[in-house]
């Protein structure tokens, strides 16, 4: 059985590579490259697969799912700029892809179980762009 | 990894089939064979699958928009599906004629490492269309 639980954060980033210069961070990330960055209205579907329990007839505690969420992305991402503040994001260049993959990275540990996995991170930037992440490397 | 991008296009159609009478064309397709046609705002879902490449992108982002736009939006927008695309001379431009139309027009003007995994198209809010199209 799938199980999804929707978080959201709002923050600001630029994708630029410092290694590039101006005319082919443009061609490789449009206006997302404009230096002093820009934000997003994040919304983040996480997806578990899993069978319920027997005793208490869950995939996975909703309310522990909620912590998760908040403690591994939404408290430190939230109303940040990305880049500045949110590690790895000042090495790593915080495209929508590797986004997604960190917060896989992160909150994966905490919710595999015995009978349950983290199935997909789907992490919408703006209402018509969407990732959808496996673990896939 | 996954990766999909959101378009629209406003066009109009009718759906009515040569194969069938005037009785017939209008007791199966009731108000969509209006003698006029009529139109609706698609909205069309695109995704792409493969590995994050060296910039941290399934595929770039300007490169798609520019291929769908030029091979799909470009021809589709505020058009009459019936009487403006050839491909729909003969073929009624049901929602799922048209979904595989801009799927062999996508795949044949496609040049990103990534596939063509799925299109999507949303007619009106209570009618969506998924098609699974494998490029290569």
């Amino acid at each position: 059985m799938f199980l999804t639980r929707k978080a959201e954060f709002s923050a600001s980033h630029v994708c630029r590579n410092p290694n590039f210069d101006e005319a082919r961070n443009l061609a490789i990330y449009g206006n997302n490259a404009n230096p002093n960055g820009h934000g997003h209205n994040y919304v983040l579907e996480v997806t578990l697969e899993g069978d319920p329990d027997p005793v208490t007839g869950m995939v996975f505690d909703l309310r522990e799912l909620k912590e998760i969420l908040n403690q591994e992305v939404v408290d430190p991402m939230d109303h940040r700029f990305l880049n500045h503040e949110v590690p790895p994001f000042n090495q790593v260049i915080p495209t929508t892809e590797n986004v997604a993959t960190e917060i896989w990275k992160r909150i994966e540990p905490r919710i595999r179980r015995s009978n349950v996995r983290l199935h997909n991170v789907r992490l919408y930037e703006t209402g018509d762009l969407y990732v959808d992440y496996g673990g896939e490397s | 990894m996954k990766l999909t991008t959101r378009y629209r296009f406003s066009a109009s159609h009718r759906l009515d089939s040569a194969e069938l009478t005037p009785e017939e064309n209008c007791r199966l397709y009731g108000k969509c064979n209006n003698p006029y046609g009529h139109g609706h705002d698609y909205i069309l879902d695109v995704t792409l699958e493969g590995p994050v490449d060296e910039h941290g992108q399934v595929a770039n982002r300007s490169a798609l928009d520019a291929l769908v736009r030029n091979t799909v939006i470009a021809r589709l927008d505020h058009k009459y599906l019936n009487a403006d695309l050839p491909e729909f001379a003969s073929v009624v431009p049901t929602t799922e004629n048209l979904i595989s139309a801009i799927q062999g027009a996508l795949e044949r003007q496609w040049t990103l490492p990534a596939r063509l995994v799925r299109l999507r198209i949303v007619e009106t809010a209570r009618n969506t269309f998924e098609l699974e199209a494998p490029v290569r």
